[in-house]
């Protein structure tokens, strides 16, 4: 065996694993992200509908609910893309404490947008907002006057306390950032890279996050203005 | 001393093949029992290390930088030469052999010259398997351009960057045998002594240059690979690092120095702005291609260019010499520059230019083509000057970039002291008294993968080596002479900075030793140095303390070695009393000013042996013969 | 022009550092560099120790010279190095913080000079084609396409010299490595090793503690070598195929 093998084949031994590598790492995040991404596109269809008045959403809350193969598929595989999601943002951030343990006095951006710059900030956010979102309109105990299967009705006093409002403001702009760079680096992170392609990406990215805010954040915003009552 | 360069016997172009047969090998099992020490990781000594790692041999290797990749053959632009005669125009081995004996004015080794020839061809197919990306043609073929007043295209070359890529790849292949162990890298640590145990180099002494700690290094045979000497100047094209004090230190013990004096001037540099100035850079040569060069006619014309109409300008060159008109040889440039701002008609706020116009090409060509061609030094000349040649004619100046001269070897690389070699630009071995463009990386190269790797094995299998260590009386006598130099340097505490003492030598240098030389001036420069060294002993100030990270220190020992070199360079001009390649004495040209050789007198190598402190050198001949080509005078009328 | 410089001195890697302010004068022709050894012959005249920097070639090609200006690596003027950055891009009056690569991968060793060694051992863990000398074929046996061939250019241009890492929030080393898994990746030389190559350089930059990559383009943005963010989705495409396709024990068996 020559020697150059020797040292290549040493390497391989202790070479860390998919999940131990922060390529791999990224690569879930990316694949998760975009399940999650799907999720809330249609999430937010279906939250649209409040504007069809009380019958249309109610009724597809109970075909959501009656339906419970889809349901539950659809709550594991979210669950388990938000576990692995989740895990590996918080990995990740530890090692990028240990990679500058020493900070910078002065430290300027010279090309990077403020979206990706606070993934780390706005991906945590998320992570209260759905747990908060989830006891407010699918469990309860974070709702004033929660009725279990009268979804259109929680909706409006949910969105009629101001706070409530807010957080979700809130919350669906930190998506937007989110999602500002994450549509677009999902793609870098699996090796989609292409001159002609990633501007698109990034205007889908852009547009995307647009949409989704927008459509999310006309609900709060319809039931405190009165317009859905 | 009689110098035997040992040349094969036999027609040319079976000496390295005979050479190669006669010589011992060492067997595969008994490689890793030999250790060798290579100083420099540029292309001759990264190449050397990582070919004998992959041979087997236990090699060290040191640089001064933070990491091998930063040698300064990083800088070289241009390309790298090869007959490779892809172009079919004709080129051939014999023919880079006769342009390059011919393009050296003569005072290149023949056999040495061919062998880099015939090896060319194995550089460019080695670096192409190391992923070296040379620029290639739309059917996926490499590509070739012409260069240096040859007749051919047999140039290889990677965009602006030659120099870089290859490097990179000799890097990487280095790299390769540190992960497998059988190179241990040393970065960050300078040569400051060689050891000599029974006759022979057995090891150097080296500080670390983040510690401070000095230490001996011993192995079977030693090789040196440390660069130019052209920073003996203060301002040059070399990096700021590049030094002399490998190759001075070997000669202080016994190494014979070769043509100190031969030292290659570039025509196109940036010119000199002011006294803070540090550094030339270079802009390639092809820039003369379609640049015109001028000064005005009158002396102290200090109207802007454009206000100086057409008959009011000299394009000397295109005068002088009206069949190459700008693209004379880089010494005949220099010099003509160097006469024009002589006369008072330099241009820019030091007088110390020439104008290299592309006007007329904008309009014939347009702007685009130019572009096209040229952008990229373009954008570099405005990074620096901040004024755009699209529009203003660029301001040029000659400086020194590269020196001939070197450790005397022979022709298996191998200095006057058994066991050390030197190779690449350290040695003076195959250029004679001008490199021609793009010739260096490709010596560097054959040097390190080619040569040495061979000719080192014989002398390891055919030298009785004892066992030593760094506790010999001889390694630890020069680990104390490392010490107390340190010592010397920290405990004068003087007034003046080195840098202060480095710029008035290179100035004297530059005026006295430069472009143009004459005995008086020499003469002058000599006591001159003489007395700036006196007063550096006396008077410099190094702060700070030996045994940390001490840029001054660094500096200070590297300069300490060029005040020696200097004047060594300049008793070697003197004594070389006529004209040939770089090197142009004012008492030997003809009557159109063009120099004059002398061959019945001067057709040898000079190689100096050294005395002793304070000691004239003595000077030994090594006669040159030219059976193949024949010696004639150039002319580029 | 009269500057004001807030400039990080630290005596040894071991010792705490801090800023220290100086006041010094430039002239607009000055490369930055030469600007520091002004200040630093007149730190010597003062008997104060000079402010070290790493540097050599000055010409913006050797990637020794690099640290970090009012927050950015390599200072304001992009696509260049701090040895080719001249004043002229300052004005009269300018406070400047001058603060050396941070990075657990990259220590101080003395105010501005940092230890960068750790790229040359992800280079040693795979960055390169093993070809040992006297082996190679003719170089025109193999035709490399043209568009290839300088997009590996393009990748190869890379210095080493480090802003990259200085200037990624996470310290992450990608857009160095995906530099040189591009380069070799993209060249037909280089096919035998590609999978190996990621997976032991990816490998390597774990253990020097390099950050991870998040995409943001901070280091595009510095590299004075326009080295592209589309360099580090190769290199992830390498390494996602690599992890799933290649097996090691293969070539142990040998
Ligand atoms: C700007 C420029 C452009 C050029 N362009 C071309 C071109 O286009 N074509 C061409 O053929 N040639 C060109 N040349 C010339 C060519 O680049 C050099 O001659 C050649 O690269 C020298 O290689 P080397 O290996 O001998 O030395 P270098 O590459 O200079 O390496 C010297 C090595 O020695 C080490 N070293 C030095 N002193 C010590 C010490 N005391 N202790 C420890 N280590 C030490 C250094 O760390 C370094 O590793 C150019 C040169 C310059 C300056
Ligand atoms: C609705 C929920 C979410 C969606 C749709 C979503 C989507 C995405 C997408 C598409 C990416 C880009 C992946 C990549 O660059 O490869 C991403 C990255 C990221 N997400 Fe989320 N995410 C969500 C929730 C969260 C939560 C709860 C966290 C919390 C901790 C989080 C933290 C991050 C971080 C830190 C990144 C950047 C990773 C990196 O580049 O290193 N995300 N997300
Ligand atoms: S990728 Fe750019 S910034 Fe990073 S080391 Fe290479 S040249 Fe420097
Ligand atoms: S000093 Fe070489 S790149 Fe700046």
């Amino acid at each position: 065996m020559s020697a150059a093998a020797t040292a290549l084949t040493g390497k391989s031994a202790d070479r860390p694993g998919f999940w131990a590598n922060p390529i791999g790492k990224k690569a879930v995040m990316a694949v998760t992200g975009f399940v999650l991404f799907g999720f809330v596109i249609g999430h937010m269809v279906g939250n649209l509908q409040v504007y069809l008045g009380p019958e249309k959403l109610d009724a597809y809350a109970e075909f959501l609910q009656k339906t419970k193969g889809l349901l539950w598929g659809a709550r594991i595989t979210l669950l388990t893309c938000v576990i692995l999601h989740v895990t590996a943002a918080f990995q990740l951030a530890g090692l990028q404490n240990k990679a500058r343990p020493q900070k910078y006095v002065k430290k300027t951006s010279a090309g990077s947008s403020y979206a990706s710059r606070t993934m780390y900030w706005s991906g945590p956010i998320l992570l209260a907002f759905i747990i908060y979102h989830l006891m407010h309109f699918t469990t309860g105990q974070a709702h004033p006057d929660f009725q279990p299967g009268m979804v259109y009705r929680n909706v409006v006093t949910g969105f009629q306390s101001v706070p409530a409002s807010l957080a979700y403001i809130v919350a669906m702009l930190m998506l937007g950032t989110h999602l500002y760079h994450g549509i677009w680096s999902m793609f870098q992170s699996v090796g989609i890279n292409h001159p002609k392609y990633t501007p698109l990406f990034k205007k889908l990215a852009a547009v995307m996050a647009a949409v989704l805010v927008g459509g999310n954040v006309s609900i709060p915003v319809a039931v405190m203005t009165g317009l859905i009552r | 001393m009689k110098l035997d360069a040992r040349i094969p016997s036999g027609p040319i172009e079976k000496k390295w093949e005979k050479c190669r047969f006669e010589m011992k090998l060492v067997n595969p099992a008994n490689k890793r029992k030999f250790s060798v020490i290579v100083v420099g990781t540029g292309l001759a000594g990264g190449s050397a290390a990582a070919t004998m790692g992959e041979l087997g041999y236990n090699v060290k290797a040191f640089c001064f930088q933070d990491s091998p990749r930063r040698a300064h053959s990083i800088a070289a632009q241009g390309g790298i030469n090869a007959a490779k005669n892809y172009q079919n125009d004709g080129d051939s081995i014999y023919r880079l052999f006769y342009d390059t004996v011919k393009g050296g004015d003569f005072r290149a080794r023949e056999a040495n010259v061919y062998r880099l020839a015939e090896i060319s061809v194995n550089i460019i197919d080695q670096c192409v398997a190391q992923g070296v990306p040379f620029a290639r043609e739309y059917g996926g073929l490499l590509a070739n351009r012409s260069f240096g007043g040859a007749q051919v295209s047999r140039t290889f070359y990677a965009r602006g960057q030659t120099g870089q890529q290859l490097l990179l790849g000799c890097y990487q292949a280095l790299e390769r045998q540190v992960q497998s162990g059988r190179v241990t890298m040393y970065p960050r640590h300078e040569m400051l002594e060689l050891i000599l145990i029974d006759g022979k180099a057995r090891g150097i002494v080296t500080r670390n240059l983040v510690t401070g700690q000095i230490e001996s290094h011993i192995a079977d045979a030693v090789v040196l690979a440390t660069g130019g000497y052209g920073n003996v100047f203060y301002l040059s094209t070399n990096a700021k690092g590049s030094n002399a004090t490998a190759i001075w230190r070997a000669h202080r013990k016994g190494a014979l120095f070769a043509n100190p004096c031969f030292t290659q001037i570039h025509p196109t540099c940036i010119p000199v702005s002011g006294d803070y100035q540090s550094k030339l850079t270079l802009m390639s040569e092809s820039l003369r291609n379609d640049g015109r060069i001028w000064v005005p006619q009158q002396k102290g014309d200090k109207r802007k260019p454009s206000q100086i109409p057409e008959g009011e300008r000299d394009y000397y060159l295109e005068r002088r010499y009206p069949s190459f008109g700008n693209l004379v040889p880089r010494d005949v440039a220099s010099r003509a520059a160097k006469g024009a701002c002589d006369e008072g008609r330099g241009v820019g706020e030091t007088g110390l230019g020439v104008y290299l116009d592309f006007g007329d090409a904008i309009r014939r060509l347009g702007k685009g083509v130019v572009a096209e061609r040229y952008g990229n030094l373009f954008e570099m000349y405005e990074r620096i000057t901040g004024e755009d040649p699209y529009s203003v004619p660029m301001r040029i100046f000659p400086a020194i970039h590269y020196t001939m001269g070197g450790l005397w070897v022979d022709y298996r690389l191998q200095s006057t002291i058994p066991g050390l070699f030197v190779i690449g630009e350290a040695n003076f071995s195959d250029h004679g008294a001008n490199r021609l463009g793009a010739s260096a990386l490709m010596q560097g190269l054959a040097d390190g993968y080619f040569v040495l790797p061979y000719t080192i094995g014989d002398y390891l299998a055919s030298t009785k080596l004892d066992k030593v260590d760094a506790s010999h009386a001889d390694a630890r006598a020069a680990q104390n002479e490392a010490n107390a130099q340190v010592k010397k340097l920290l405990g004068v505490q003087g007034k003046r900075t080195v840098d202060s003492f480095h710029r008035e030598m290179g100035k004297m240098m530059w005026d006295e030793c430069g472009m143009s030389r004459n005995a008086k001036g020499l003469e002058k420069a000599i006591g001159h140095i003489a007395a700036l060294e006196q007063e550096f002993w006396k008077d410099v100030k190094v702060i700070g303390a030996g045994e940390e990270l001490n840029q001054s220190l660094e500096k200070a020992g590297r300069l300490a070695d060029f005040f020696e070199l200097a004047q060594l360079m300049c008793r070697d001009a003197l004594e070389r009393q006529e004209s040939c390649g770089g090197h142009f004495r004012e008492e030997y040209q003809t009557p159109e000013g063009e120099a004059m050789r002398d061959d019945d007198d001067f057709c040898y190598a000079a190689a100096w042996e050294y005395k002793g402190p304070g000691k004239k050198h003595e000077l030994h001949k090594e006669s040159l013969s030219f059976e193949y080509v024949h010696l004639a005078q150039r002319s580029y009328k | 022009m009269k500057l004001t410089l807030h400039i990080w001195r630290q005596k040894n890697a071991s010792s705490a550092g801090k800023m220290v302010r100086y006041e010094t004068d430039a002239s607009e022709h000055m490369s930055f560099l030469e600007m520091l050894d002004v200040l630093n012959e007149r730190l010597i005249a003062q008997g104060e120790e000079p402010v070290a920097f790493d540097h050599d070639c000055r010409e913006g090609i050797c990637g020794s010279c690099g640290f970090v200006i009012n927050g950015v690596a390599h200072g304001p003027l992009p696509s260049t190095t701090v040895c080719q950055l001249h004043m002229r891009h300052f004005k009269d009056g300018d406070e400047l913080y001058l603060e050396p690569w941070r990075a657990a991968a990259f220590p101080v060793i003395k105010d501005l000079v940092v230890d960068r060694s750790a790229f040359d051992r992800i280079i040693a863990a795979g960055g390169y084609i093993s070809v040992s000398t006297g082996s190679a074929v003719d170089a025109n046996a193999l035709p490399v396409r043209k568009k290839d061939s300088d997009m590996a250019m393009d990748a190869a241009q890379c210095i080493g010299c480090g802003a990259c890492v200085a200037a990624c929030p996470n310290a992450s080393a990608s857009l160095f490595m995906s530099a040189k898994i591009s380069h070799l990746g993209l060249l037909p030389q280089g096919q035998p090793e590609r999978m190996e190559r990621a997976l032991n350089m990816v490998a390597a930059a774990n253990e020097e503690l390099f950050g991870s990559c998040t995409n943001i383009g901070e280091c595009e943005a510095v590299c004075p070598k326009g080295i592209r963010l589309e360099f580090i989705a190769r290199m992830n495409r390498d390494f996602l195929k690599a992890s799933w396709t290649f097996r090691a024990d293969r070539v142990e068996g040998d």
